[in-house]
């Protein structure tokens, strides 16, 4: 047999634990993966897709007998290029790392060492492997024009704070093709990005995979991501396969329910309702600027929200929308304009505001873990403002903080718990609960549905949606997602470097003719269908050329 | 191109770190002056004695300044320190500066051959704690230097001076030193000296690597060099240590300062005559120049040693050093 015909990674019924230390108890090994087998051809990619827990990173780390924290694999066997690297030394491992396989995270901006040049980090594999500096500095270059980097020449003497976040998840990529690897782990390469900077990103990876011919795994939360670049796909749900097929089979069609639920995703959808009633909300000319900073990161923004409706503010790392958030709450007081709530002028500082307007504006922030005590139980987190705010006590408050729970469709037994023994999605709904619990008129959402699983997410955006018609209370629904916009904006401001670039009712602003920016923000969410990528990219060549 | 240098935040960063540093020296000097003027005591009458007149004693102190208010004597004191007049003596009238020159001299040897010996070391020590974390080496170096750190310093030298010199014979138990000796013969006399002041601040530097190190060690680009196959020691070396530059200086310049400032006990111990011994004599004298001069000195290397790590920490930081 050939070394052609030989798969470049074999997985064959691996299992992996963990020691987890629950506490109070006798620390116990948990399973995360198990029963899973794959098998990867030369220059193929594969897919790996599943919500968090799925065990789709730790496989993907195990192709390089690399475990996490006190991750261990402790059955079935590895194989790259036919040997299994499970058997191998601390030495063999040394030398399939880096070298053989390597690897690009999802955030490059920690896996780089801030205190080396770009250049030095990209080459020293290749260095290590006796690759003459000259050689491999020529191939980084190439390597860094061929993904699209700026400046291919000199960019690998800055340091990585120096450039942007897509451009170094491009770097981390030119890092794990300069040793001329066979295999690429590629584990959510652009989630951290922002969708414009994500298609470009996604672009360049796919080519320098098809270009160099090497093999990747793939891993992603994102299906419509994966669509666009894999050959075949393999979704995981709690360290099980769940179905493996071409990327064309899974996506138009899929044999089990829950890869069905995760093509179908995003079936939240709700009328648009008219702006009836006053406004809870007049923002007028908002100007802000962080103290020592040159110049505004809000430059004259001005929206208004009726009572019950949604207004979703939506923009990408930078644009200013949590700044607005902080200026609405009055954590910043603004440096012009003014805002109206409820018909009346609030102060600009949080200091001037009354208990009225702290507790008719609240807020629900994007990290549910950290937005509460972990000391806490749910009844005392939920309770708290029922005592500060109405001064409810003993029976009465006990009374009202389970209706809330039973608002938030968590039963009888989550009043005691703490937060650590709720799940990520249980944990932000005792924070909508917590909002609530003040009868607010309007609260502010800021990206709360972002470090959520896609199913879990749409169970979030169901709850407030039905909350809303209950309560009549206004959202401004914060985020970065379109996808989530749709789902359940009346209104949309969309903003860009600080301005308010197009604002209005939600089919207004989702109907051309688009302005350059919506334009760019709207053709760059990924659709889930094969090609799609290719189309897009297609098209703003075009558009280029054609200016 | 200067004005592009002056205006670069690293030196904007420097330069204010250098002011606070000096303005931190003239509040030291302020404080040390205040001290010693609340301090009980005539300085008259324990140089005259108890059987003197009082006009003699009103006499002498005339002569002294002692007279003027407290403000004039401070600015004369500040101005004539700036240009390195540190008075006379008052027991014997010696020139200050001349007499604490080779003192400051000896205990700068002493306090430098310390150095030379223990922050290598310790730095080592720390780096091979770290590549061997919760294995024997680890462990044995733990023990080791937490020991040396616990035991008392004149404690320490006791125990050192018998080992070495009362049963072993190997170097001498008084680490008296003239000008005439060869540097070889320096070397020897403060041998014991040294060997006690290295146990001494080994244990807190070594320490501080290893825990700077470590903490460094959970960044996701260590994974990252793992994952590149690169050698545990290279990853230590090449990856953690430049990132742990800041804490580390800091601990080596705080220990330095120890040893220049601390080693009283120490040359005390095996009579070496520096900084330490000056100003322990002087102090049961009474004589308020000397005592001040000694905290003014004292005072500024402890400053000027803590400002370089400062000035180091900032140039070690790559986004300082980088602006976008």
């Amino acid at each position: 047999m050939s070394d052609i015909e030989k798969p470049v990674l074999e997985i064959r019924n691996l299992k992996i634990e963990a020691t987890s230390y629950p506490p109070g108890e006798a620390p116990q090994d948990i399973t995360i993966v198990e029963g899973v087998s794959l098998t990867l051809a030369k220059g193929k990619v594969m897919g790996l897709i599943g919500e968090s827990g799925a065990g789709k990173s730790t496989i993907g780390l195990s192709s390089m007998a690399y475990g996490r924290g006190g991750v261990r694999i402790t059955g079935g066997e590895v194989l790259v290029n036919g040997v299994d690297i499970l058997k191998g030394g601390a030495g063999a491992l040394r030398k399939l790392r880096g070298k053989t396989v390597t690897y690009v995270s999802q955030s490059a901006a920690a896996s780089f060492n801030p205190a080396r040049k770009l250049m030095d980090q990209v080459i020293e594999t290749s260095l290590a492997m006796g690759v003459a500096r000259s050689e491999a500095e020529a191939r980084a270059v190439a390597l860094f024009e061929k993904l699209g980097l700026p400046s291919p020449k000199t960019i690998g003497s800055r340091y990585p704070h120096q450039v942007s976040g897509g451009q170094l998840q491009r770097v981390m990529t030119a890092m794990a093709l300069c040793p001329q690897p066979e295999l690429v782990v590629f584990d959510e390469p652009t989630t951290a990005l922002d969708v414009t900077t994500q298609i470009d990103v996604l672009a360049a990876i796919k080519e320098a995979i098809r270009d160099t011919g090497v093999g990747a795994l793939y891993i992603t939360h994102d299906l419509a991501v994966v669509a666009q670049v894999s050959d075949e796909i393999m979704v995981l749900r709690h360290g099980h396969m769940v179905e493996h097929g071409t990327a064309q089979r899974i996506i138009h069609d899929p044999q089990e329910d829950y890869t069905r639920d995760l093509v179908s995703v995003r079936q939240v959808n709700h009328a648009e309702k008219p702006a009836v009633g006053e406004a809870v909300l007049k923002i007028n000319d908002i100007s802000a600027r962080y103290s020592g900073l040159k110049f505004d990161v809000l430059k004259q923004v001005s929206v208004e929200l009726t009572a019950g409706q949604t207004l979703a503010v939506v923009g990408e790392s930078g644009s200013g929308k949590s700044t607005l958030a902080r200026v609405i709450t009055g954590l910043l007081p603004p440096n012009g304009g003014s805002i109206e709530f409820c018909g009346r002028t609030l102060s600009p500082a949080l200091k001037g505001r009354s208990k009225d307007d702290l507790r008719e504006l609240q807020m629900i922030y994007q990290m549910a873990d950290t937005a509460m005590n972990p000391r806490q139980t749910v009844a005392s987190i939920i309770g708290r403002p029922l005592e500060f705010y109405f001064g409810l006590k003993g029976a009465a408050k006990r009374k009202r903080v389970q209706e809330l729970l039973d608002e938030i469709e968590l039963g009888e037994g989550f009043a005691d718990r703490y937060p650590a023994e709720l799940s990520g999605g249980q944990k932000q709904r005792v924070c909508i609960a917590r909002a609530l619990a003040a009868k607010p008129k309007l609260i502010i959402c800021d990206e709360v549905t972002s470090a959520l699983d896609p199913l879990v997410a749409d169970g979030i955006l169901k709850l407030l949606l039905n909350l809303q018609k209950e309560e009549g209370v206004a959202y401004l629904f914060i985020t970065h997602d379109l996808a989530t916009v749709k789902a359940i904006a009346d209104k949309i401001a969309v903003m860009y470097r600080g301005k308010v670039v197009r604002y209005g009712n939600r089919e207004e602003v989702l109907s051309p003719p688009f302005d350059d920016y919506t334009d760019l923000l709207l053709s760059s969410v990924p659709e889930m269908r094969l090609g799609w990528l290719e189309e897009v990219i297609a098209h703003r060549k075009m558009d280029a050329g054609g200016e | 191109m200067i004005k592009s240098i002056i205006g670069h935040p690293v030196v904007l960063l420097v330069a204010h770190r250098i002011a606070m540093g000096l303005l931190l020296l003239f509040a030291a000097s302020l404080l040390i002056f205040a001290g010693t003027q609340i301090l009980p005591g005539d300085v008259a009458q324990s140089i005259l004695g108890q059987s003197a007149t009082p006009q003699a004693l009103a006499n002498l102190r005339a002569e002294l300044g002692l007279n003027e208010p407290a403000v004039t004597r401070y600015i004369s004191w500040l101005v004539g320190a700036l240009h390195g007049d540190l008075g006379t003596a008052l027991t014997n009238g010696q020139d200050i500066a001349d007499a604490m020159g080779r003192r400051l001299g000896n205990t700068l040897f002493l306090a430098g051959c310390a150095a030379i010996i223990a922050v290598p070391l310790a730095l080592t020590l720390g780096l091979v704690s770290v590549r061997y974390q919760g294995r024997w080496p680890d462990k044995v170096i733990s023990a080791v230097t937490l020991a040396s750190v616990s035991v008392p310093e004149f404690l320490l030298g006791y125990i050192v001076m018998f080992i070495m010199a009362v049963r072993l014979h190997a170097f001498p138990s008084v680490s008296t030193v003239y000008d005439s000796m060869s540097l070889l013969e320096r070397l020897n006399a403060i041998a014991l000296p040294v060997t006690v002041l290295v146990l001494v601040v080994l244990g807190h530097m070594m320490r501080m690597t290893r825990a700077a190190i470590l903490n460094v060690m959970q960044s996701a680009y260590i994974e990252t060099a793992e994952l590149k196959g690169m050698r545990p020691f290279r990853i230590i070396w090449r990856h953690a240590l430049p990132n742990a530059i800041a804490p580390v200086v800091n601990v080596v310049m705080l220990n330095l300062a120890y040893l220049v400032v601390g080693v009283v006990v120490v040359e005390v111990v095996f009579v070496y005559p520096g900084m330490g011994q000056y100003l322990v004599d002087h102090v049961a004298k009474r004589d308020v120049p000397v005592v001040q001069a000694c905290g003014l000195v004292f005072a500024a290397v402890y400053i000027g040693l803590n400002m370089i790590a400062d000035v180091v920490s900032i140039l070690a930081n790559p986004r300082l050093r980088h602006p976008k």
